[in-house]
């Protein structure tokens, strides 16, 4: 999702409101940020709502750091993901995928792949998704076969008995092609006399969790766009500026790397299609096979009990599934395919960028001019564009943004963990510092002059009480070979809501609870803050809760992208759990001799609100009830009001730049995030650690290299792709700002996007200068590059 | 323009016909297979390409397993044995999911052949637990929270009981180096190490030992 999506999303929920309401009740909540002192909201609510819940400090469950709740299963090895499912009779499956950049498939022969023993299935795919399409498919001479965009682009698939056999009948496919000149170099697919990625303007769709690009944009041979935005009249921002800075920043390419591969388990029987997978959303991906295939949803099940990773780039049917069912299908077996290590890295990526900004600031630090201009390249894919930070972290009068999708013959980019977010904040929160030094202003107090934010103000403040900040010395002051800086970033992203949000919570006459919901847990804890939310209304510990989640036979639920899981389903759970817990205090309130409302939970007990003497536990209220089983579904309402509401954090590094070694060293990190109520702080912080590594990770470490000669990726491994291990892990420290909202039944958001991957390379790269006093203007900042950077080499060519 | 495969060396192949760098346990367990090879094979000079039966030891049971000469240990344990606790990631040594104890030392079980592992004392995630009693640094790892999606995790206890096996009282350094193959793409590490380090200093108060600096480990 974007911010314009967000915008679209927020549009259509207004409208919906603005139908025929049911009855509405006036309630007070608890509203702001405990540091700035919190207040009241009055918020007019559906009649049905649970009340208002109260600030965290005082709940039993909620808000307090809890154990995961498959936290176990995952320590002992039993949590099966989808590579791990074993079905009877099932086959195993290998991918064959494109080995030339550009081409047109002249014949596929798959003889000596079927006539291997073992091999139970083969299928040539006619179609490929998940990447660009030509806006006229004529402009391309008809063929079976699609067209070899990329190396590594899917072509067929094999199954057979073992894993063994289909690697081997996957090489035995002999695939002949018409190559095609080719790049892969965002730069030179610039040029006018480029070989064309596309005969004529393509576009490509996003997915659940978003991705993709515009689709109304000019195309001019490889290059796609502008998308562009206009506010306010920028002459005029620039001639009100007593400063103007005019940067230029470039980042790489960052596969996501989860480390379970993209796969599926497709179990195709006639009466219903089982669909192990996975995947961020079990409700994307039964819409995507429902649709390829012409299947009613309701005989597509899908199921992710646990998933290994995927960080924006897991939603739909991908290539895999799809070859993976019609494999099924052939065989009439169950078959597994999970991608290779290669194929994962190829399957999706961060888009790259260079980013051309251009600001202009009164001597007081006011912004009257952001410009930003933006060249990526989402291989064969769209959605490049990096204008998020530049739009919504600071107000400013004059803003113009123009993003450009460059075309090369690489594998599809797709949504990452805040999309176009920290590409933009690299280069705009330097920008930011660099109008700083023009200013003669602490980069923390110029944000404390443009920054509007009351949650990132909470935030500052703690940078200020709890870092070192105010010890910083002058830029490149530091003498020796090894320099220390400091430096901040702040980021920005948007509440979003998924209305799909739906659950079952049932009761049992022996006083168990469950909970339904097909939402997934990727990893971020969904299932413990369910468990928490129903804990909270029936008083019992949420290691008490039985959540059942992750399969599409549940009620449905949020597709987990753009950090939408906690904010969208959480209200869910707690509204049918109060629902429940209502039906259940009418059921049994006769035979306890009292009326329904007379009931009341309170520290764990069910309690006589006149007579506190009469308690009872959940164990004794259910077993009078009058049948075996009570339970209530309830779906997301909107949000209480139309307020359009932004997270965010402010975070602090302390690095050490060795001047001879040109290695970078990340000392400390110190984050304050807001991310709403926060349900678990424990799953909240694990995931900021996380973000925060993966930033680093990002601006220190990882690259996807092509090989322009040849046109594959040189280092599709984990040997050659460098990701952050445990010896390059700081010192971390995270600070948790509530921020209640008042916008539904729990308040609580999600934290995925914000959590530190969007601002780390950009206060990396602001105390790189604090400790050199030279910018870098490049990520990942390899010791080559900060080599050249402080001038110590020549400069290379790059892209 | 025909087809031309990439210019690769197969591992497979490589794990054949050069023997084995990555891991010391690894190497260890090459000679172990020159060693038993005659009694687990009935003295059969060279084997395959079929699947031969053989013997495992793995988490104190002697499995009967047919495996062909080129399945590691990470595939025959996962397609083979239903145990999937064992996590391939990279399929050739450089993420460390797959490790498991060999003769008590971590291995790494996707670049170890299952016939090398005859003979030797296999134990995998599933084994480090008594049934659903957790072993203590797996008690460790669910109170700090040192797991997100867990796919890792698995790798991650195996690496980090087996330094407090040799180390039982490490520093933050010696946690670095012992999961320092073991790559988290969620993040996890800071947990990682708070998790053992409480283990080992829970583990020296039960013991009424003192704690003292045994420096960093080799
Ligand atoms: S799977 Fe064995 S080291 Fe990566
Ligand atoms: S917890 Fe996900 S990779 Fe480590």
């Amino acid at each position: 999702m974007t911010p314009e999506t967000f915008l679209l999303e927020e549009q259509q929920a207004a409208a919906a409101q603005e139908k025929p309401q049911e009855p509405k009740r006036t309630e007070n909540f608890v509203f702001g940020i405990p540091q700035n002192g919190l207040q009241q909201k009055q918020r007019e609510v559906p009649v049905d709502e649970p009340p208002p819940l109260p600030a965290n400090s005082e709940l039993t469950y909620i808000g307090k750091p809890t154990q995961r709740y498959d936290g176990p299963a995952k320590a002992l090895g039993k949590a099966k993901y989808t590579a791990d499912v074993q079905l009877p009779g099932m086959l195993y499956a290998r991918m064959v995928d494109a080995k030339i950049p550009h081409g047109r498939i002249v014949a596929i022969d798959t003889t000596e792949a079927e006539k291997l023993p073992g091999i139970r299935a083969v299928h040539v795919i006619e179609h490929v998704y998940g990447i660009a399409e030509l806006r006229d498919p004529k402009q391309e001479p008809p063929s079976r076969y699609p067209t070899i965009r990329y190396v590594g682009q899917p072509i067929a698939g094999v199954a057979a008995v073992s894993q063994q056999i289909a690697d081997d009948a996957a090489k035995l496919v002999k695939v002949q092609y018409d190559a095609i000149p080719f790049v892969v170099d965002r730069s030179a697919a610039r040029a006018d006399d480029a070989p064309m990625v596309f005969p004529g303007p393509a576009d490509a769709a996003g997915s659940a969790g978003g991705g993709g690009g515009p689709t109304d944009v000019p195309q001019k041979g490889n290059v796609h766009g502008p998308k562009r935005r206009l506010i306010g009249n920028m002459d005029k921002g620039f001639a009100d500026a007593d400063v103007v800075v005019e940067s230029e920043y470039f980042t790489q390419v960052q596969t996501h790397s989860a480390l379970e591969t993209h796969g599926f388990v497709v179990d195709w029987k006639p009466d219903e299609v089982t669909i192990y997978a996975s995947t961020q959303g079990t409700a994307s991906v039964r819409d995507e096979f429902a649709d390829v295939f012409k299947l009613p949803k309701s005989k597509v099940r899908v199921i992710t009990e646990y998933m290994g990773g995927g960080f924006g780039a897991k939603f739909g049917a991908g290539n895999e599934g799809v070859v993976a069912a019609n494999l099924s299908r052939k065989a009439n077996a169950p078959v597994k395919l999970m991608l290779d290590r290669r194929q994962e890295h190829i399957v999706s990526n961060r888009p790259d960028s260079h980013q051309k900004l251009k600001m202009g600031a009164k001597s007081d630090g006011t912004l009257t001019a952001i410009q930003l201009t933006s060249y990526g390249t989402a291989g064969v894919g769209t959605g490049a564009g990096t204008a998020g930070p530049a739009t919504n972290l600071y107000k400013c009068p004059n803003l113009l943004t123009e993003e450009y999708d460059v075309f090369i013959n690489a594998g599809p980019g797709a949504a990452f963990r805040a999309p176009g977010h920290p590409q933009g904040c690299f280069a705009f929160e330097q920008a930011i510092d660099e109008l700083a030094v023009k200013l003669k202003m602490d980069p923390l107090a110029l944000r404390e002059k443009i920054d509007e934010s009351p949650a990132r103000k909470a935030e500052r403040q703690l940078i200020l009480e709890r870092t070192n900040w105010r010890n910083r010395k002058p830029d490149g002051s530091d003498t020796g070979p090894i320099k220390r800086g400091m430096g901040i970033a702040q980021s920005v992203w948007y509440r979003f809501i998924d209305m799909d949000s739906s659950c079952e919570v049932r009761v049992s006459r022996d006083g168990s609870v469950e909970l339904m919901s097909a939402v997934q847990d990727l990893g971020g804890g969904t299932k413990t803050i369910l468990a928490q939310v129903v804990a909270e209304e029936f008083g019992i510990p949420p290691a008490m809760v039985v959540i059942r989640i992750g399969d599409t036979r549940f009620p449905i639920g949020p597709n987990s992208g753009g950090s939408v899981t906690a904010g969208s389903i959480t209200p869910a759970v707690r509204n049918a759990a109060y629902q429940v817990k209502q039906k259940l205090f009418t059921a049994v309130a006769p035979s306890l001799g009292t009326t329904a409302d007379n009931l009341v939970v309170q520290n764990g007990r069910v309690v006589f609100r006149n007579d506190p003497s009469k308690t009872y536990s959940l164990k004794q209220v259910a077993a009078k009830l009058p049948t075996n089983e009570i339970s209530a579904r309830a779906t997301r309402v909107p949000e209480y009001s139309k307020a359009r509401l932004t997270y965010g954090g402010v975070d602090y590094v302390e690095l050490a730049v060795d001047t001879e070694t040109g290695r970078v060293h990340v000392e400390k990190v110190f984050g304050a995030h807001d991310c709403g109520r926060p349900i678990n702080p424990t799953g909240v912080i694990s995931q900021i650690n996380g973000g925060m590594l993966q930033g680093i990770s990002y601006a220190l470490f990882e690259q996807r290299i092509m090989d322009r000669n040849a046109g594959y990726m040189l280092n599709a491994n984990l040997e050659n792709y460098k990701i952050l291990g445990a010896r390059e892990v700081p010192e971390i420290e995270v600070v948790l700002v509530e921020n209640y909202i008042a916008q539904s039944s729990t308040d609580a958001a999600g934290i995925g996007e914000s959590a530190g991957i969007i601002t780390l390379a950009a206060a990396i790269g602001n105390a790189f200068y604090n400790a050199t006093g030279v910018r870098m203007r490049r990520i990942p900042m390899t010791p080559a590059g900060v080599l050249t950077a402080l001038g110590k080499v020549q400069e290379e060519v790059q892209a | 323009m025909a087809d031309t495969p990439k210019i690769e060396i197969s591992r497979r192949g490589f794990l054949k016909g050069a023997g084995i760098t990555a891991a010391t346990g690894v190497i260890e367990s090459a000679n172990a297979f020159a060693r038993d090879a005659k009694g687990a094979l009935h003295g059969a000079q060279t084997i395959g390409p079929d699947a031969q039966p053989i013997k495992l030891h793995i988490n104190g049971h002697e499995l009967a397993v047919s495996v062909e000469p080129r399945y590691t240990l990470a595939e025959t344990l996962r397609d083979n044995l239903g145990l999937t606790g064992t996590k391939v990631v990279c399929d050739r040594g450089s993420c460390s999911a797959c490790t498991v104890w060999i003769d008590k030392v971590p291995a790494l079980a996707c670049m170890t052949l299952a016939v090398d592992a005859v003979g030797r004392e296999i134990t995998t995630i599933e084994g480090l637990s008594h049934g659903d009693t957790m072993h203590s640094v797996q008690v460790a790892f669910v109170k700090h929270d040192a797991m997100q999606c867990g796919f890792c995790t698995p790798g991650m206890v195996m690496s980090c009981a087996a330094l407090l096996e040799r180390n039982p009282n490490p520093k933050l350094d010696d946690v670095k180096h012992a999961v320092s193959g073991n790559l988290c793409r969620c993040g996890t590490y800071p947990k990682v190490f708070a998790a053992t380090l409480d283990v080992a200093q829970q583990r020296a108060q039960a013991s009424g030992l003192v704690n003292l600096d045994t420096g960093t480990e080799a």
